[in-house]
């Protein structure tokens, strides 16, 4: 018991704070592009990426389908697009995931009402469609005492009736779709959808698998969070944002 | 497998070395039902394992044995013109589950299985021309006065993947469990046969996301094995540190969870801190903190530079400084060992006959890791000791664990003091054409197999993931029987399986 009360001494407060915190400069993050610098007629870029997420003439990059891999900043000899350490990839509709070449717009918040409702007290239950386990084991590292997302009314909860919204992961596997959707409809309205990660967003690496089918479209999404799998910060940094806790 | 069972390997089997070789599949020998099933069943009973069932062509499956003694893999075809053939399971209770996934991929039915049910699929399961009906949500049942049953799942209380458990007790005591899985199923293995390269390494690296450096890895070992190329020295040094840092981070998350489990707080906080760290050093390596995106085919994505790599050096040493604290406090804990201990026991017998794999095989008393089997890259020079427990509790299955950490850590931590002077990779050529090549890598679940398989134009054409939750899910059934319901989540987080490995 002493050595455990002395080493809770010793290790003392491990949790950061929920933005500002730099990355190493090896993490892949927000991608960063300049159509300028493309020449649009090698193509090595698109043929390297494993999901076809980003597209030369004019170039563009889909951050929904995009796993981060990098193998477009390998490819490109003449730095148009480079991969920074910032792991901000949150936003509120799908198509300001596709980047041209301006700043990603990041995610706002819900309505004054919306946010009466869930600003002070989010409870979500998180369904693993088709997750290969990456997004599912980022999301529990959001309640552990580095990330803790339970300091800003936050939780993940064990029945959907208690349930303020759904958390998606995975591309929706064939055989999960129906439990997914009964999910769904044991939330109570109003109800939020968060879509983490490049799988739930796409598809991604398994877009076109006759097995992978989507969100439902009865699931209306209010949150894509991007990544494969998205860094704890960046889940943290998308449903602050949402809730209005971050500008 | 241990080394006084194994007997002489017959010398008419093709065998290939588990270092990069490969067999052509003109060479596999062909043989009809019965003969292939006491070939298969022979060989077993003589040190070998089967490993896959890989279809070869319509009505060709290739059996892979893995023979653990000689450091091989041996090849047998059975030619099933009738669509059928005697099932090994009756003998081999390790081969179940293999053979329900080539009844349902392949509609090759084995013939007295005693539980042919779908392994994965649940809708589109039916081969009609076979006659025999499968019906998922068919639970084996037990009946008689004061039986209940418990159904679990498939959404679970908690972020985890979705399963179905179906427990048969009396009073509080699980008389039988059964797993039911499929829901991951998003056609893994299909997309691996098929897709472009480049894509195809990403779904490698999406077949259990906690396990991404292992699968790549034996992805990229099956690859190489084709083409004819191996790594350069640098490369394979930073696959096997980024492989151990892997085991690290997940054998020190699985810890904390177990703490968490059974309620003791300070566990549960200070391991799932310090895997946080791990999953960081493996973000300095690599770019990801699950390793994503290092390997590649013919080598790896970048070498990181010699500063970066004493920082990593560093950072591991206070993160083996604070392990031996965290566990040693956690391990003296009465509270800790007393629900630990007897919870859940897979005894050396049961562990055999199922074949299972990695740390859960050890805790059982099963001398079985790849690494010192199948060396392979960096494994062939330098050794890391095999922890081998007898009492195959949960306490084992953490003991493992918790010893063979340590051991990990002085392996990166040598490796990458002395990374060699090499390029990052090489560039890969063409596949051989009509070539079977096998990856084989200790993930830290367990062996981690794929085997590939190329046709006349050096194209893939058949490719099995085998991840090391196939082999285990059924050990975690067998642990239960006996228990107390309430201790079944402390059983499932000792062997903390893979539900996207096994589905696929």
């Amino acid at each position: 018991m002493l050595h455990a009360l002395s080493l809770r001494l010793e290790f003392g407060r491990a949790t950061l704070p929920s933005c500002g915190v730099a990355l190493p400069d090896s993490f892949r993050g927000r991608p960063r592009l300049d159509p300028a610098r493309c020449d649009q007629s090698c193509h090595e870029c698109e043929q390297a990426c494993p999901t076809g997420a980003i597209a030369t003439g004019p170039l563009r990059l889909d951050l929904g389908a995009c796993i981060l891999c990098g193998a477009c900043e390998q490819t490109c000899t003449t730095g148009a697009v480079v991969l920074t350490n910032d792991p901000r990839l949150a936003v509120n509709r799908r198509e300001d995931l596709v980047l041209a070449g301006e700043d990603l717009r990041m995610a706002t918040a819900l309505d004054v009402e919306s946010r009466r409702v869930f600003g002070r007290s989010l409870k979500l239950r998180q369904v693993s469609a088709g997750g290969c386990s990456g997004c599912e084991a980022e999301l529990v590292a959001t309640g552990n005492a580095i990330f803790d997302l339970g300091r800003f009314g936050v939780q993940f909860v064990a029945s959907p009736r208690h349930a303020d919204g759904l958390v998606i992961t995975g591309p929706v596997s064939a055989n999960m779709r129906e439990a997914l959707l009964e999910t769904w409809r044991a939330t109570p309205s109003p109800r939020l959808v968060i879509a983490v990660g490049a799988c739930a967003i796409s598809g991604a690496v398994f877009h076109g698998s006759p097995q992978a089918l989507g969100i439902p479209e009865e699931c209306p999404v209010d949150l894509y969070v991007a990544g494969c799998p998205p860094h704890p910060l960046t889940v943290l940094d998308g449903i602050l944002r949402l809730l209005g806790k971050m500008q | 497998m241990n080394g006084h069972l194994c007997a002489a390997a017959p010398a008419d089997l093709p065998a290939l070395r588990t270092d990069g070789d490969v067999v052509a599949v003109v060479d596999i020998p062909r043989c009809g039902p019965a003969e292939f099933h006491d070939a298969v069943v022979a060989r077993c009973r003589s040190g070998a394992r089967l490993g896959a069932l890989v279809p070869l062509a319509p009505a060709e499956v290739c059996a892979v044995l893995i023979d653990d003694c000689g450091g091989r893999i041996e090849t047998l075809a059975l030619r099933a013109t009738e669509g059928r053939y005697p099932s090994l399971t009756v003998e081999l209770a390790s081969a179940q589950a293999l053979e329900r996934d080539l009844y349902e991929q392949h509609g090759i039915v084995p013939e007295g299985h005693p539980w042919l049910k779908p392994l994965r699929r649940h809708a589109d399961l039916e081969h009609p021309d076979s006659g025999i009906g499968c019906d998922p949500h068919g639970f084996f049942r037990v009946e008689g006065a004061g039986i209940h049953e418990v159904a679990v799942g498939p959404v679970h209380a908690g972020i985890i993947e979705p399963g179905h458990f179906r427990f048969q007790c009396q009073g509080e005591t699980v008389l039988s469990l059964e797993i039911q899985l499929g829901y991951q199923h998003r056609g893994v293995e299909a997309l691996l046969r098929s897709a472009a390269p480049a894509r195809r390494l990403a779904v490698a690296e999406s077949v259990a996301g906690d396990t991404a450096v292992g699968h790549a890895l034996a992805y990229c070992c099956a690859i190489e094995s084709l083409a004819a190329v191996e790594a350069p020295p640098a490369a394979q040094a930073l696959r096997s540190v980024a492989l151990e840092i892997e085991r690290i981070a997940n054998h020190v998350g699985d810890l904390g969870a177990l703490a968490g489990d059974i309620g003791y707080q300070p566990g549960a906080t200070w391991f799932g801190r310090l895997r946080g760290e791990c999953l960081n050093l493996l973000l300095e390596l690599s770019g990801n903190r699950f390793g994503r995106g290092l390997c590649r085919p013919g080598g790896v994505r970048t070498l990181p530079s010699a500063a970066r790599r004493d920082g990593v050096a560093t950072r591991l040493d206070r993160a083996e400084r604070d392990f031996e604290r965290i566990a040693n406090v956690t391990f003296a804990a009465p509270t800790v060992l007393s629900r630990f201990e007897s919870t859940g026991v897979v005894s050396r017998e049961v562990s055999e006959a199922l074949g299972l794999v990695g740390p859960v095989a050890r805790a059982s008393g099963c001398t079985r890791d790849t690494r010192s089997a199948h060396p392979r890259g960096m494994y062939r020079f330098a050794y890391v000791p095999v922890t081998v427990l007898e009492s195959g509790d949960v306490l084992a299955r953490a003991l493992v664990r918790r010893m063979e950490v340590p051991r990990s850590i002085a392996f990166a931590r040598e490796r990458l003091a002395a990374l060699p002077e090499t390029a990052a990779a090489v560039d890969l050529p063409a596949l051989r054409p009509d070539c079977l090549a096998v990856g084989l890598v200790e993930g830290w679940r367990g062996e981690i197999l794929h085997v590939a398989v190329t046709g006349a134009d050096g194209r893939l054409v058949a490719y099995r993931v085998i991840d090391p939750s196939l082999r285990n899910w059924f050990g975690l059934a067998i642990a239960m029987r006996g228990n107390q319901i309430s201790d079944f989540p402390l059983c499932n987080k000792s062997f903390n399986l893979s539900y996207a490995g096994h589905d696929l």
